[in-house]
């Protein structure tokens, strides 16, 4: 929030003059008719993507030269605001002279892109970039038809942002090789959930199959997971370094030097001793312990027993360990 | 021609009201609190706002009549009292609101649910109105406030204040009512129902923007927001706002004098304007009429987006609203509309239509005429009136609506 922010933006006053003026007059809004396109060799396809209890809805028709597979002519009907009847009407006029393999390489960015003034404004608020990506799926329905394919095959990958266009395996490859902490900082490196917001969390304007929130989770455990087994299999390695190791691995790592080193002479003497805690105290790592047995009260506990278990401790495992009976 | 008819969100500052706000910007200009006479000279002034007010709302001298910044403050002021006069106490936590309140109210209920509240939100009939047995069957022993707006700013749907106070009195539980739509709109006596708070905003009534009021039953107690000099006995603190009380003082009495004429005048435009509309196929407007605030119209134009009909009314230079989730900026779909349950198409294509008594007939029937265009234009581009049945995969996206509650 700062001075810029302070009085919201009216959406109107952020849409592009091309988005202005297609709203007010669409170029390529009508019906074309199966009767017409048959009398000119053609065939026709209608496309239908959303409803209108949804708030936006289109219907697309293609004639297309059955000899060529190319899109002849083009025409839409919407219900939707003012960036879903300009989103139709450019997503229409880009269809025209194209094949149908062509025509489904179009995506809502490209729509956008042609809505634009100039390459480098937004033609629309980013609140309503969702209103462009019906026109996408409007085309890909299309193409299925003709071709006679579900309309998810055209789609590689799994889609989470529709509006960037930001594929899961993008954001998970972007979190891990980022070490991406928040939805926050996603959005800044992708851009996906800078638009409609609706990818980021449940509840927003349209239900998704995957979430922002819920993509960071998942990556993020995944990410802990793969850091404790890297951590092990260099333990088992021999070469892990005390510091990285997960608490449970310093515990057994600590127990193990004791069990070789120091347990035995403690026993002997009627006593012995436990770990109970490992905790970080930059720059130093602290393992608390306890005594038992004859060891506890015992006067050299707190001193040449004590320096005893640190030094062989630091030997083995690392010198930044304090060792501290409670 | 230029229309204003959105009301409902804002009015036109009454120029008489401006005349009368005029001398106590810059040439009286005393603090009120001030001993001087800079200060005292505009206590006459002061009285006989407060004097407009109080007989505005037929407010009896035993109760309090607080000015605000706006309704709401006010709400909040209310709703927020209730967690540091009974939760911090521990006698009661318990407050009943309805799904269709402003957000100055839901929003102020969440607030308090993350800090213990229990809120229950009551549904409305598919008119959008509250019933009163629904609210007292959710009032119980905890239950320390019921609020329930006077009248709705989305329909204009009135609900049954007077039977909703009598229960609230009988089960010795407070009753506030956000009373924005209602004051100036349709007449409002505090002798007539029982209310414990009421809250109202001058701008809805031809006042200024940035003043308001809270109304507070025979010197109810309740915990202050504001604290500082004490002014308006302790109740609200901050130096009084002279110029705006004094403009609000006017702007009710105006408002309010010869309401039932007024009303009619505004009525009689309004339903020639709803009749006008109605001509139109698959167009449906909501709520009985006869209990609604008498300038209000909401109507669902079948295939006509929301956005693209205030789009297109806005090029004809005529104001609206709308309860189009396109059109405003958290895009979900309207929760008013939705709690109607009418019909899913509503909340997309809802137009909200409000009048004044500055709305002339002659503008209206430039509106009638400029309204029937822009629905034959946008229907004509709307998939919805398309003539060509989809040859394959006409099916239905699936969608969720995605309710606030």
């Amino acid at each position: 929030m700062a001075k810029a922010d302070m009085l919201g933006e009216s959406l109107w006053d952020a849409y592009s003059n091309k988005v202005t003026t297609l709203m007010n007059n669409p170029q390529h809004q009508g019906e074309i008719f199966e009767a017409d396109a048959e009398s000119r060799g053609n065939k026709l396809i209608v496309a239908d993507f959303g409803a209108e209890s949804c708030g936006d809805a289109v219907r697309l028709y293609w004639e297309i030269d059955p000899a060529t597979d190319k899109i002849v002519d083009s025409k839409f009907k919407s219900f939707g605001c003012g960036t879903a009847i300009a989103s139709s009407d450019v997503m229409t006029e880009l269809c025209i002279g194209k094949t149908v393999q062509e025509a489904v390489k179009i995506t809502n960015i490209d729509v956008e892109m042609a809505l634009r003034d100039d390459p480098e404004t937004p033609a629309v608020p980013p609140q309503k970039m969702h209103c462009s990506v019906m026109a996408y799926d409007v085309i890909k329905k299309a193409a299925g038809l003709y071709l006679g394919v579900d309309a998810e095959s055209f789609e590689e990958e799994i889609i989470v942002c529709e509006c960037a266009r930001v594929s899961l395996n993008t954001l998970k490859e972007v979190i891990k090789l980022n070490d991406l902490k928040s939805v926050e900082e996603i959005t800044d490196y992708t851009k996906a959930g800078g638009f409609c917001k609706s990818c980021i969390k449940p509840g927003g304007h349209e239900a998704m199959d995957y979430y922002l929130v819920d993509i960071l989770a998942d990556t993020r455990k995944e990410m802990d997971e793969e850091k404790m087994k890297a951590a092990a299999d260099a333990q088992a390695m021999g070469g892990a370094k005390f510091e990285e190791m997960t608490l449970v691995q310093q515990i057994k790592a600590v127990d193990a030097i004791i069990d070789e080193n120091v347990r035995q002479f403690l026993i002997m003497d009627g006593g012995d001793m436990e770990i109970i805690d490992i905790k970080k105290a930059d720059p130093y790592i602290d393992i608390y312990i306890r005594y038992l047995g004859a060891c506890s009260g015992c006067a050299s506990s707190a001193t040449g027993t004590l320096y005893a278990i640190e030094s062989t401790l630091k030997e083995k495992l690392s010198d930044k360990i304090r060792v501290l009976p409670i | 021609m230029q229309v204003y008819l959105d009301n409902n969100a804002t009015t036109m500052c009454d120029p008489k009201v401006v005349e009368a706000m005029l001398p106590y910007f810059s040439e009286q200009y005393g603090n009120p609190n001030s001993l001087h006479k800079f200060g005292s000279s505009t206590h006459p002034a002061l009285m006989n706002a407060i004097n407009q007010t109080y007989k505005a709302l037929n407010a009896s001298d035993n109760d309090d009549i607080v000015f605000t910044s706006c309704a709401t403050e006010s709400n909040n002021w209310v709703l927020q009292s209730v967690w540091v006069d009974h939760v911090l106490n521990g006698d009661k936590n318990h407050i009943v609101t309805t799904e269709v309140e402003h957000p100055s109210v839901l929003s102020t209920c969440k607030f308090l649910e993350e800090q213990g509240v229990k809120v229950t939100y009551l549904p409305v009939n598919e008119e959008g109105v509250v019933e009163a047995h629904t609210v007292k069957s959710f009032i119980t022993d905890k239950t320390a406030l019921v609020s329930v707006m006077w009248a709705s700013n989305e329909t204009g749907m009135i609900n049954p204040i007077k039977e909703i106070g009598e229960i609230c009195k009988e089960k010795g539980v407070l009753f506030h009512t956000d009373g924005v739509q209602a004051v100036g709109k349709i007449p409002v006596d505090l002798q007539d129902v029982h209310v414990d708070f009421l809250s109202f905003s001058a701008h809805k009534f031809h006042g200024p923007k940035g003043i308001g009021g809270l109304y507070i039953k025979d010197s109810q107690p309740l915990s202050p927001l504001m604290h500082g000099g004490d002014q308006m006995g302790g109740r609200r603190s901050g130096t009084l706002n002279v110029p705006y009380i004094i403009g609000m003082g006017k702007a009710l009495e105006l408002a309010t004098e010869n309401i039932e004429e007024k009303m009619a005048s505004i009525r009689a435009k309004r339903d020639r304007l709803e009749d006008a509309i109605l001509e139109l196929s698959d167009t449906f407007t909501v709520g009985n009429r006869d209990n609604r605030t008498p300038n209000t119209i909401l109507v669902s134009i079948k295939g006509v987006e929301g956005e693209g009909m205030l789009w297109d009314l806005n090029n004809g230079e005529i104001g609206a609203s709308t309860g189009s989730a396109c059109a405003s900026e958290d895009l979900e779909a309207n929760s008013v509309m939705l709690a109607i349950g009418a019909d899913n198409e509503l909340a997309h294509t809802g137009i909200r239509l409000s009048l004044s008594r500055f709305t002339t007939d002659a503008e209206i029937d430039y509106v009638i005429s400029h309204f029937k265009k822009a629905v034959e234009r946008l229907r004509g581009i709307s998939s919805s009136f398309a003539k060509q049945a989809p040859t394959k995969g006409g099916e239905v996206q699936e969608c969720e609506l995605h309710h606030h509650h």
